[in-house]
């Protein structure tokens, strides 16, 4: 279990970013961190991972435990030998390397030569569209190809935690549906966690079962996802489904209030 | 015609080691964005420690390399951990001035051990010819081709198809993202310095064996990798090879047909056709450059 306590993040020694953060994520769980731009959730993700450090970010306050063990002290690699694997935003492919060889770098670390070939049959399975494209130059794959290979790839480490940085990011719905099934299929098949950072929030609800949405630095909302689908807030900030149309300068004042109830 | 064929195979031989050295240039230059200038004193330090086991302690001249590839490892990691770790994520002008620091303090140490007197290693390589028609080939010049292409051979396999090659690979493609993974970048920069120094001793043996050891001269040919990666491209496997060949066959062949232009035109030549190359192709012949889809 991922149990983040009160956290607080700095960049450059003086920009503080999150403002005493808490949550956890369970054991098999699927939960989602929705927010608006900057919010700080590419950061949140960053202090879980150890990715902080190369941004001159770090943990200033609270602490970061992954089955009872400190780990915002870590650095990368031993976040990762931990069974925590970090999708990044933006689908970072190793650009001139095959499909292939991304997915088999993504095991670089494991001892268990023999499963890592099973594991790529099990990504094939997940993605077969992968499978007829193993020996392209990834850098020319398209976007959802590429955010299917950098999930794969993540995958490839047999992770027991996988946090996905927006992997809805510009594609198209059907490849959203897409991807979120896999990670349900993968969640429900192997157990694995996943902590899921998403703009697209109706898509992040539905597969995950709690949610946490932060807002400037800090978690404003959180709850078992079919509430938070019901949640007005969330339906007309993240959703696009407030009540459109009716009394629109009334709306407009609510937006407001509730805005600044977050906020505070 | 003849002496043309017989320039061509030296100048082809000694591209080859030429393009051996540069690939060691490329992988750091890969790996982390770092012009290693020290490549021709890495090259000086293979040679001479190859001769302090051939010569100084008389081991036998093949067993005197196969105890040289080591210890060049291990000045290459040495020197990644001791100089170039603290300046990841320096300026690019403080790690040039870094290289070149550490390329005169290498020289310095080389003069201050092995003074400034040539050396020579015992005979290496047969110094028969060969005759093939009415060209006369020298064994020398075909081992030293033969042992070049090798070791690149090696390195072409390394890294196509080895966990660590490919890890290696990725590194250089994006390093967040080989953070993200759970590669760490102190090693492939330590790797990346130690295969960079066994290539460079590897090559500066074979030089070494051919025209002797001078500490005063040998840096000479360490210089020569930078026209030749200029060539090739900074960041091309293939382009360093080729961009050796092509160095070799240029500074033997154009002081035949065009000494008559000066002397020293084999130091000049080389420079001069990566000159024309870079005002034509800006990344050299073989640079990679980013793939951006549109
Ligand atoms: N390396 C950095 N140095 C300084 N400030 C940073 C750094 N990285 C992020 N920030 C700032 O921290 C805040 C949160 O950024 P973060 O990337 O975590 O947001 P986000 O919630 O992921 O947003 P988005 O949805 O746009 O990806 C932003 O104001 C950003 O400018
Ligand atoms: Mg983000």
């Amino acid at each position: 279990m991922l149990v983040l306590n009160n956290i607080e993040v700095i960049y450059s020694n003086v920009i503080l970013v999150l403002k005493g953060v808490s949550f956890e994520v369970r054991d098999g769980q699927i939960s989602s961190l929705l927010g608006a731009n900057g919010a700080g959730k590419t950061t949140t993700l960053k202090a879980i991972s150890g990715l902080l450090k190369s941004e001159l970010g770090e943990v200033s306050d609270g602490n970061i435990e992954w089955d009872g063990k400190r780990i915002d002290r870590m650095g990368p690699d031993g976040v990762v030998k931990m069974g925590i694997a970090q999708v990044m935003e933006g689908r970072r492919v190793f650009q001139h390397l095959t499909m292939e060889e991304n997915l088999k770098v993504g095991a670089h670390l494991r001892k268990d030569s023999m499963n890592v070939k099973k594991d790529l049959d099990m990504v094939y399975d997940l993605f077969p569209k992968l499978k007829e494209l193993h020996n392209r130059i990834s850098g020319y794959l398209s976007g959802g190809e590429q955010q299917m290979m950098v999930l794969g790839r993540a995958l490839m480490a047999k992770p027991k935690l996988v946090l996905l940085d927006e992997p809805s990011l510009g594609l198209a719905p059907i490849i959203v549906t897409e991807i979120f099934s896999a990670v349900k299929k993968i969640n429900v098949e192997e157990k694995t966690s996943f902590l899921i950072v998403e703009q697209n929030a109706r898509a992040a609800l539905r597969v995950a079962g709690f949610g946490y949405v932060m807002d400037n630095g800090r978690i404003v909302l959180y709850g078992e996802s079919e509430k938070l689908v019901d949640n007005e807030d969330i339906r007309e900030f993240y959703m696009g489904l407030g009540d459109l149309g009716q009394r629109k300068s009334y709306r407009e004042v609510k937006h407001y209030k509730r805005r600044k109830r977050w906020l505070g | 015609m003849d002496t043309f064929l017989q320039l061509v195979v030296t100048g082809l031989a000694v591209g080859a080691t030429y393009g051996l050295i540069a690939l060691g240039f490329v992988l750091i230059y890969k790996a982390s964005g770092v012009l290693n200038l020290a490549q021709g004193e890495l090259m000086m330090f293979g040679a001479y420690i190859c001769f302090v086991f051939s010569v100084q302690a008389n081991i036998p001249f093949y067993a005197a390399v196969a105890l040289t590839l080591p210890v060049a490892l291990l000045i290459g990691a040495v020197i990644e951990r001791f100089f170039l770790r603290y300046m990841i994520g320096q300026p690019l002008i403080s790690v040039i001035m870094m290289t070149i620091g550490l390329m005169i303090l290498m020289r310095g140490i080389a003069t201050w051990i092995w003074g400034t007197e040539p050396k020579v290693y015992p005979q290496v390589f047969p110094q028969e010819s060969m005759s093939i028609g009415s060209v006369n080939i020298s064994y020398e010049y075909l081992w030293a081709a033969g042992l070049s292409i090798f070791f690149v051979l090696i390195y072409i396999i390394f890294f196509r198809f080895t966990k660590s090659g490919l890890v290696m690979r990725a590194t250089s493609d994006d390093e967040h993202a080989a953070l993200s993974i759970g590669i760490s970048i102190k090693k492939v920069l330590s790797q990346s310095w130690a295969i960079a120094a066994l290539t460079a001793a590897v090559g500066g043996i074979i030089i070494g064996a051919l025209v002797g050891l001078d500490t005063t001269s040998f840096p000479q040919y360490g210089l020569k990798v930078l026209p030749v990666v200029l060539l090739g491209g900074l960041d091309s496997i293939p382009g360093a090879i080729i961009g050796g060949i092509l160095i070799g066959l240029t500074e033997n062949l154009v002081p035949e047909y065009l000494g008559f232009l000066g002397g020293g035109m084999e130091e000049l030549a080389p420079y001069i056709l990566v000159l024309i190359v870079l005002i034509v192709r800006p990344h050299g012949l073989f640079g990679l450059k980013r793939i951006e889809r549109i």
